[in-house]
């Protein structure tokens, strides 16, 4: 049998529209992974390093899962590599582990692609001993991912959709508002999404003082340190994402600033969009 | 023969130059090489001195009489074995090296004509010969001891590491280059600008150390992917080379504003991702027409230099020292003068203002004055009362230093650092607090030269040569 490159795709699924799951192939990556963790990567030559944060791991074929959602140019190509391809670069695993413990209820709340980086965290917390109550919250029943395999490891799942074609209607702040008016008590909560959903969470939980960790997903280059492009102010002291985080205390993180460093390459990204969608080209292999 | 009378009376040869208002608006190398006979004539400057003190002045001791005699003959693959027999990196040094505080400010020239600017341009000439050379294909001359059957790696590729990996696979070991980046080279890609160190000089420079047998890996961060510990069950000894990469900020309101970047971030997006050719290349960086740089030293002009060829139409550099404290190179201040950098002395950011759109639109400053000297022997800045102002500009680079990576030292908490963060390594040995760990560069020196983390390489090349031949394993 011919020997695996690294980095190869060995299997692509498209898991909702516009959302892909590309298993790679990465046995040292694999083998030093913990939950939370990212890789940066780079997909072909001329392309950006981006972070991507590790959704699942396949000790036996030694590969990694990562899950995107096609929002910009990259993404949009990166989507078009095809099984048998390889990422150009791949580096990791990066960022500080989860601190996982035993802490008794932990509610892990996952907004649209962000149930893929949650999913190794609630895998880790359940074999913790925890009990795990995971809201979900996704635009609508068209964009639901990972149901079976969360489900597998909560004690509770509610889905939620901001049209109420599956499950309620609403924002999953409603149903955590829910569970504090059923005073179900809560040790631990877990939240990835977008910015605005996390900074929801944290106002809400701030208030009841329960203990909430965050993960951020900014902009970064080198993902080692080296730039300073995914600083951030946490509690009031300059932290870089990178190699502090991605995890911090949702309550300490200076989330404006959080979302206005996020739109700092706007209008390159809209050009870069319609460059890409001009010139689409035909799809190119990068097989060896 | 000249006499040395008639040596000294020989004017120091000018390297020609692009000129400013052509160079700002393109990204190739400013100063233009030697001539073969430009060569000849500044090699015939110097005294060939018996005692060589300008070899006192190199790091890594180049044979520097021996090969600018090689020049003057007109033996030009000569002087460039000369060269490389000591120095594995000459087309870099011959152009990055402070040449004028380290040999040329030993060389019998400058003492006799007391004037720094007339000693014979030693750096000038090495990048001569190291361009001759890499323009015929030359490769160094130099004999590779057989096979010791030890096993190495290096944990970085800039100038440190590769100087170690050079050296050891010289002496018959097999050496493995772990970086962490896309691309081998260290702050040589992602910080040292095209202008002013091409980047296929370090790629034939890389090139030949693949050829003599060192192995690359890319994309591995050390300390992530393997431990300290792993590697040493793996190999025989290990050079932890990884820098002073982590970027320094003021802690000054605003500076997480959009529009303020590290030196960092914006030389590594253009050098390193080559975010000027966007949307060709997919990585973006933001510009604007006015660019404030804060610091005084060789990145800070880097900055300064890559904000105009991107189209800013004014830039200044704000430093809170005066001139004669700033310390980058004489000839980077003067290249960056001449291309319209303007400078403001005696001045410090306290505040990054934004627009309405939380955007930079300005900094405020205040003017600064001279005080008692401080533990480095500069004068220290004190704030002049009173004396806040307002600039107006639309981004901001920080260039005011690094400190040590902590990344790999996080995961090695058996390794010993020092109060600011560097490991700490024996200066004559180059060896930690682990044994068979060595460490040299900017993660030991804090932010230094190219060359001093090059001589620090060689050392400690020479003691884990020592170390794997002779130790059994024990600590040297």
């Amino acid at each position: 049998m011919k020997k695996m490159i690294e980095n190869t795709i060995i299997a692509k699924k498209t898991l909702a529209p516009g959302i892909t799951s590309l298993k790679i192939y990465a046995p040292e990556i694999c083998a030093k992974h913990k939950a939370g963790q990212f890789v940066i990567l780079r997909g072909w030559p001329g392309g950006e390093r981006i972070p991507l944060t590790i959704a699942n791991t396949d000790r036996a074929k030694g590969a990694i899962t990562l899950i995107f959602q096609s929002v910009g140019k990259t993404t949009l190509q990166l989507a078009t590599l095809a099984v048998g391809d390889r990422v150009l670069d791949m580096a990791g695993p990066l960022g500080t582990r989860t601190h996982i413990e035993r802490f008794g209820t932990v509610v892990c709340i996952g907004g649209g692609i962000g149930t893929a980086p949650l999913l190794p965290i609630t895998k880790a917390m359940k074999a913790a001993g925890n009990k795990i109550v995971t809201i979900l919250g996704f635009r609508s029943r068209d964009y639901i991912i990972l149901q079976n395999e969360i489900e597998q490891l909560s004690d509770t799942l509610i889905i939620i959709t901001d049209d109420g074609s599956s499950g309620q209607k609403g924002l999953v702040t409603d149903v955590l508002q829910q569970l504090f008016a059923d005073g179900i008590k809560i040790d631990r909560i877990m939240a990835i999404g977008p910015a605005i959903m996390m900074r929801a969470v944290a106002e809400l939980t701030r208030r009841a003082a329960i203990p909430t960790i965050a993960s951020l997903n900014p902009i970064m280059i080198d993902g080692t340190g080296m730039c300073g492009g995914c600083r951030v102010t946490i509690n009031g002291s300059m932290k870089f994402v990178c190699v502090d985080g991605p995890e911090f205390d949702a309550h300490q993180v200076a989330w404006d600033e959080v979302m206005q460093r996020l739109r700092t390459y706007k209008q390159h990204e809209c050009r870069a969009l319609e460059n890409y969608q001009q010139n689409q080209p035909e799809r190119i292999s990068y097989a060896e | 023969m000249l006499s040395k009378k008639e040596r000294l009376q020989i004017a120091p040869v000018k390297m020609r130059e692009q000129r400013p208002e052509q160079r700002i608006h393109n990204q190739n190398e400013v100063p233009l090489g030697y001539s073969p006979q430009e060569a000849i004539l500044e090699a015939e400057r110097c005294l060939q001195c018996k005692n060589a003190p300008c070899i006192n002045g190199c790091p890594v001791e180049v044979d520097i009489p021996g090969f600018i005699g090689e020049i003057a003959r007109g033996n030009f693959s000569a002087a460039f074995f000369k060269v490389s027999e000591k120095n594995v990196l000459p087309a870099i040094c011959g152009r990055v090296c402070p040449q004028e505080e380290q040999c040329q400010a030993e060389c019998t020239v400058t003492k006799v004509l007391k004037s720094a600017e007339r000693s014979v341009n030693i750096g000038k000439l090495e990048r001569f010969v190291a361009d001759y050379a890499r323009e015929k294909g030359m490769r160094p001359r130099v004999a590779h001891q057989a096979k010791s059957g030890k096993k190495v790696a290096v944990i970085g590729s800039g100038p440190a590491g590769l100087t170690v990996a050079g050296d050891l696979a010289r002496l018959g070991h097999e050496v493995t280059l772990f970086e962490a980046l896309h691309v081998v080279g260290g702050v040589l890609v992602y910080g040292i600008p095209e202008f002013r160190l091409p980047k296929s000089i370090v790629e034939y420079e890389i090139d030949a150390l693949q050829q003599s047998g060192v192995g690359l890996k890319c994309n591995y961060v050390i300390g992530k992917i393997k431990s300290i510990k792993e590697m040493l069950r793996e190999f025989d000894s290990v050079f932890i080379g990884t820098g002073a990469g982590l970027p320094r900020f003021m802690e000054i309101p605003g500076e997480n504003l959009i529009g303020v970047y590290s030196a960092n971030e914006y030389l590594t997006r253009a050098n390193l991702m080559h975010a000027f050719d966007f949307p060709r290349s997919d990585t973006p960086i933001l510009s604007g027409d006015t660019v404030a740089v804060v610091g005084g030293g060789n990145v800070a002009m880097d900055a300064a230099r890559t904000a105009l060829r991107a189209g800013a139409k004014k830039v200044t550099l704000v430093y809170r020292r005066s001139e004669k404290e700033m310390p980058a190179r004489l000839e980077e201040i003067e290249h960056a003068r001449q291309e319209g950098v303007r400078f403001q002395f005696l001045v410090n950011p306290v505040r990054i203002l934004a627009d309405q759109n939380e955007w930079v639109s300005g900094m405020e400053l205040v003017r600064m004055k001279l005080g008692e000297p401080d533990s480095t022997g500069r004068r220290r800045p004190v704030v002049v009362p009173g004396s806040e102002f307002t600039m107006k500009t639309d981004l901001v680079i920080m260039a005011i230093g690094n400190s040590p990576n902590p990344l790999l030292l996080h995961e090695t908490p058996e390794l010993s650092i020092n109060e600011w963060g560097g490991i700490i390594a024996d200066p004559e040995t180059g060896a930690t607090s682990i044994a068979g760990v060595f460490a040299g560069g900017d993660i030991v020196l804090g932010a230094a030269t190219v060359i001093l983390a090059m001589g620090q390489g060689r050392r400690a090349a020479q003691s884990m040569h020592t170390y794997m031949m002779h130790s059994n394993g024990k600590k040297v």
